[in-house]
């Protein structure tokens, strides 16, 4: 019983204390897209460090429930790698400032022993994805890779279990570039594969990347820096114009120099032009109340998006994502203005 | 022969007293505490039912039994069913029940029926509930970087060899079924194996010194008397490792290979209620979230119909009970 009343005494104490701790004036909090949540969690903590009286975190949640806990403003901002729909912004009473923030790639990495430089055209991609290219030694594959020695094994496509921003922008490459994926599949934050017994889902970039890792034959789309990270090779794809690109900041530079933002700041590089241009990139962007009520808030996320564009877009490349083009920095920077 | 101190009492004298005031109210604050606490446990599950029920009911209105019969769950044509889920959360479960049921009975007998000296029968026992204490993503990182690459040869083996036993039928590509349901047996034996401890140990000493009187050998006291003496509580602890692994959610997210399929094939991959809800609420649409509303019942009732079968088995087999 003395010791009870003891422990609580000193919860009660606790509970008096801590709520008078506060570590920073203003806090912003953030969440949504996983897909860049890497680079944002170094951006904010860093961005945190250097300037005192403020704190920003970001939970990685997913690009969904981004713009979900956005709406019901439970968050500061959101982001989101499929961006908004019209339906979504509107009911936002605010009014939605959407930014781009980064750029990354999706790669195609695949588990084939002895083989590190793949080559893949448009139209197989799509054909495994599609179920009709079923083995490793077909013959379109075959003749894309010559004096590559192809096993006659069966692919193994690795899908992300959950929905997300990765699956919308992979399926939308894919109807870009395959009318039959189009009519079949079609795309979205989750799609039904038309593949039954050689398709294993995993949840999240990491987890496809491991499922790929250790199921040899394997084919999946993964972030980037995620393939990179688990040391995976990946494929060379073959682009618009024709030419195989392997993924790399110059050849995903070169196809978000190729695309136009428009004035709401969205756009979807489904098949970029141009010779040197990696065909699959994809924005990922911060979403932003156009009006604020607290004015000191404002001023911090103003600070916030500067660092983000000009010092952080020096950081992204090591992280594995595309620094994005001067052009389009200043555009977004101009954009920003509209958040008061 | 009293002691010299005792004095002689009256009919009626006693050294009670009549509870105190302060006796009476803090016997009457804890009743009302205790019943209040029971009522709200009761009152939260309904609440929790009502809440998802409701959550469901647009999806259900919709679709109807075709939920429940379906195999597809596509987003972009609207079209959703949860058969495979179902089965697969029903498959991995047995299985794994089939597995760690075996193995925790028989480290139970193992701990309780006098092979070790005490003190390493309680290290033993620790060791098998720190099992209960490692995380789920822990395990899942485990099947796929451990397990796995280690049951691919038997796999690839039995596919090869006796492949035409449908359980048997399909090739290993890494995450499946029998990943996920061996990881499964992992993580429901200590409860399995914990509970039926208990169960044994709960024999009274009387039984097996008659058994052992009766000049029985250990095996036979054990398998004749022991074993059907803590049945009751055994069939307990399988069923609260069913119920636990029907719910398990991160390591089979991670491991089953979430493919909407039905297969008799162990080796192929599944996907299972939990790991269904659990990766797709977060990005989920309206519509998607009602369905997956409709799926946590589906879940909920399952776990309910077997905790009440098991509790059921548990009166009837229990000595001297409803039987």
């Amino acid at each position: 019983m003395k010791y009870l009343s003891k422990l609580m005494a000193m919860l009660m104490l606790m509970a008096l204390v801590f709520p008078a701790v506060s570590f920073a004036d203003v806090s912003l909090v953030g969440s949504g897209a996983s897909f860049p949540a890497p680079l944002y969690t170094t951006w904010f903590k860093t961005f945190s460090r250097e300037n005192s009286g403020v704190q920003v975190s970001y939970q990685s949640k997913g690009s969904g429930a981004g713009i979900r806990d956005f709406q019901n403003h439970v968050v500061d901002f959101g982001a989101s790698d499929a961006a908004m729909t019209p339906e979504e912004i509107s009911k936002v009473a605010e009014g939605v400032q959407l930014l781009p923030m980064t750029a990354g790639e999706i790669v195609l990495t695949y588990n084939l022993e002895g083989v590190s430089d793949l080559k893949l055209p448009r139209d197989v991609y799509a054909g495994i994805f599609l179920g009709q290219i079923t083995k490793w030694d077909d013959p379109a594959i075959v003749k894309a890779n010559p004096g590559v020695k192809l096993p006659s094994e069966n692919i193994v496509v690795v899908a992300r279990a959950d929905s997300s921003g990765t699956n919308f922008n992979f399926t939308q490459h894919l109807c870009a570039i395959s009318k039959t994926f189009k009519d079949k599949v079609g795309f979205g934050k989750t799609v039904e594969w038309p593949l039954s017994q050689n398709l294993i889902k995993a949840p999240k970039n990491d987890g496809v990347a491991a499922a790929i890792k250790q199921t040899p034959g394997a084919i999946g789309y993964v972030e980037f820096g995620y393939a990179q990270m688990a040391k995976l090779p990946m494929a060379s794809l073959q682009n618009k114009a024709g030419k195989f690109v392997a993924p790399g900041l110059k050849s995903g530079q070169a196809a978000l120099a190729n695309a136009v933002l428009p004035e709401n700041m969205i756009v979807f590089i489904t098949d970029p032009d141009g010779d040197g241009s990696y065909p699959m990139v994809t924005y990922t962007w911060m979403l932003f109340y156009k009006t604020y009520q607290d004015k000191e808030k404002v001023e911090w996320i103003h600070k916030l998006i500067d660092y983000c564009l000009y010092k952080g877009q020096a950081i992204s490349d090591k992280a594995g994502y595309i620094p994005m083009p001067e052009t389009v920095v200043k555009k977004v920077a101009a954009a920003a203005k509209n958040i008061k | 022969m009293g002691s010299p101190k005792e004095t002689p009492r009256k009919w009626g004298d006693s050294f009670a007293t009549p509870p105190s005031f302060g006796d009476v109210v803090f016997d009457r604050v804890f009743r009302g505490v205790a019943y209040a606490f029971t009522v709200l446990t009761i009152l939260v599950l309904a609440y929790i039912v009502f809440e998802i029920g409701g959550k469901a009911l647009p999806a259900v209105k919709e679709y109807g039994m075709q939920l429940l019969s379906s195999s597809d769950w596509n987003v972009n044509r609207k079209v959703y069913g949860i058969l495979p889920e179902i089965w697969g959360t029903l498959y991995s479960s047995l299985f794994a029940l089939a597995v760690g049921g075996v193995f925790g009975v028989a480290i139970a007998i193992f701990l309780t029926q006098d092979f070790l000296p005490h003190k390493v029968e309680i290290v033993l026992k620790n060791i098998i509930e720190m099992l209960a204490a490692i995380p789920s993503v822990v395990y899942g990182l485990w099947g796929i970087f451990v397990l796995i690459p280690i049951i691919r040869p038997l796999a690839d083996f039995l596919h090869e060899y006796l492949g035409w036993i449908p359980f048997f039928g399909t090739k290993l590509n890494g995450p499946g079924l029998f990943p996920a349901s061996l990881v499964l047996s992992i993580m429901i034996l200590p409860t399995v194996a914990a509970v039926s401890q208990d169960a044994f140990r709960a024999i009274p000493l009387k039984t097996k010194e008659a058994v052992y009187g009766m000049g029985t050998t250990r095996w036979e006291a054990i398998l004749r008397v022991m074993l059907p003496t803590a049945s009751g509580g055994i069939f307990g602890a399988l069923v609260l490792g069913f119920g636990r692994a029907l719910g398990e959610t991160m390591a089979l997210a991670m491991l089953v290979g979430n493919s909407n399929q039905i297969s008799l094939s162990l080796f192929s991959p599944a996907n299972t209620l939990a790991a269904l809800l659990a990766l797709n609420f977060p990005e989920a649409g309206p519509m998607e979230v009602q369905v997956l509303m409709f799926a946590a019942i589906v879940l909920l009732v399952i776990t309910l119909v077997v905790n009440v079968i098991g509790q059921l088995i548990i009166n009837f087999t229990r000595p001297g009970g409803a039987r």
